[in-house]
């Protein structure tokens, strides 16, 4: 914060992803060292608002079961089938029992990233301690599913057939790479999108106090979270469309 | 003497954030061939367009994941290193 004082003007874009207790007054305590993990922070408020928006935005939504659905019911609705739709295009018939994983997750991230474009919120999403715990569900989940399904031969997935024999050892070790390599993207892709795009916006947000350019990044920023709002649905599109798409390997068996 | 290096590492860092963060335009490359040759081929066809977006999210997706590696690189360079 000694930036300020010298030169009068420095952005901090990073400063948003700062884990804080949540009761607790910057002025007189030290907010953010030795966190314990029972401690109320930011990350877990606004995971427990968008838990809670999640539940409501359900409950509501279902509780008047109306032939001809309310508003709040049709976007419930309309929520459900499109995941549910998904699910089943990508995984097959097989893969439709794990539909209730899939909803949560979709939600989760949903509502996570939106949340997190309100101002003065927190991005738990940007964190990739989140995403990482996310994709490493998956990914275990999936791995330990193929086994117990398809036994050994779910390794054959790494052994392709329809290569030439001599290509086989060396796509088997890319394959095995690439993997392992899963949760490590899956996780990142979501964490860092987010970051990027919020830590972009917090810049465009310090141009504004010089005055020649803050019509600029006023107009900037606006647009900016135009685009952010894209993103936050996209990305947790993305994260489930990938769930599904590594599930498909656990169920559709090694058979393709 | 160690003011040097200190200033010297400092400006190692940053000038490896610059070049990681190029790795960022591949992925732009990457993600514009992959939407430009979805809108041509669903011009071409656009019956058959609806069903093919969610591979067209996933081979963005794909293609995005190693910017964002790079951009990840970055900004470990910039505030973890």
């Amino acid at each position: 914060m000694t930036d300020v004082a010298e030169t009068g003007f420095a952005i901090h874009p990073m400063d948003q992803f700062i884990v804080k207790r949540f009761f607790c007054d910057a002025a007189h305590a030290d907010c953010t060292s030795n966190i314990q993990w029972y401690e109320i922070t930011n990350v877990t408020v606004w995971m427990a608002l968008a838990v809670l928006a999640i539940v409501a935005l359900m409950v509501f939504g279902s509780a008047g079961r109306a032939t001809i659905p309310s508003r709040i019911q049709s976007v419930c609705e309309m929520i459900y089938g499109f995941i549910y739709k998904m699910v089943e295009d990508v995984t097959g018939h097989d893969g439709v029992k794990y539909f209730p994983y899939v909803m949560t997750l979709f939600l989760f991230i949903l509502f996570s990233n939106l949340l997190g474009l309100l101002p003065m919120s927190f991005t738990t999403t940007s964190h990739v301690a989140v995403t990482v715990t996310l994709a490493l569900l998956v990914f275990l989940g999936v791995t330990i599913l193929g086994l117990v399904k398809n036994g050994i031969g779910f390794l054959g997935m790494f052994w392709v057939s329809s290569a030439p024999l001599a290509l086989r050892p060396v796509l088997a070790i890319i394959e095995v790479i690439s993997y392992f390599v899963r949760p490590v993207s899956h996780s990142i892709r979501l964490a860092g999108n987010l970051m990027a795009g919020h830590a972009v916006m917090k810049v465009f947000a310090g141009f504004a106090s010089m005055a020649v350019i803050s019509p600029v990044a006023v107009g900037a920023v606006t647009a900016i979270y135009g685009l952010e709002l894209l993103v936050a649905v996209v990305q947790a599109y993305v994260f489930t469309i990938l769930t599904c798409v590594y599930l498909k390997d656990a169920v559709g068996g090694a058979h393709h | 003497m160690e003011a040097e290096v200190a200033q010297l590492a400092l400006m190692g860092k940053y000038i490896g954030a610059g070049l990681a963060a190029i790795g960022l335009g591949g992925a732009g490359i990457g993600v514009g061939n992959i939407a430009g040759n979805f809108l041509a081929g669903a011009l071409r066809n656009p019956s058959a367009a609806p069903s093919q977006t969610a591979n067209l999210f996933v081979g963005i997706a794909f293609a995005e994941a190693l910017g964002i590696f790079s951009f990840l690189i970055a900004l470990l360079l910039m505030f973890a290193v």
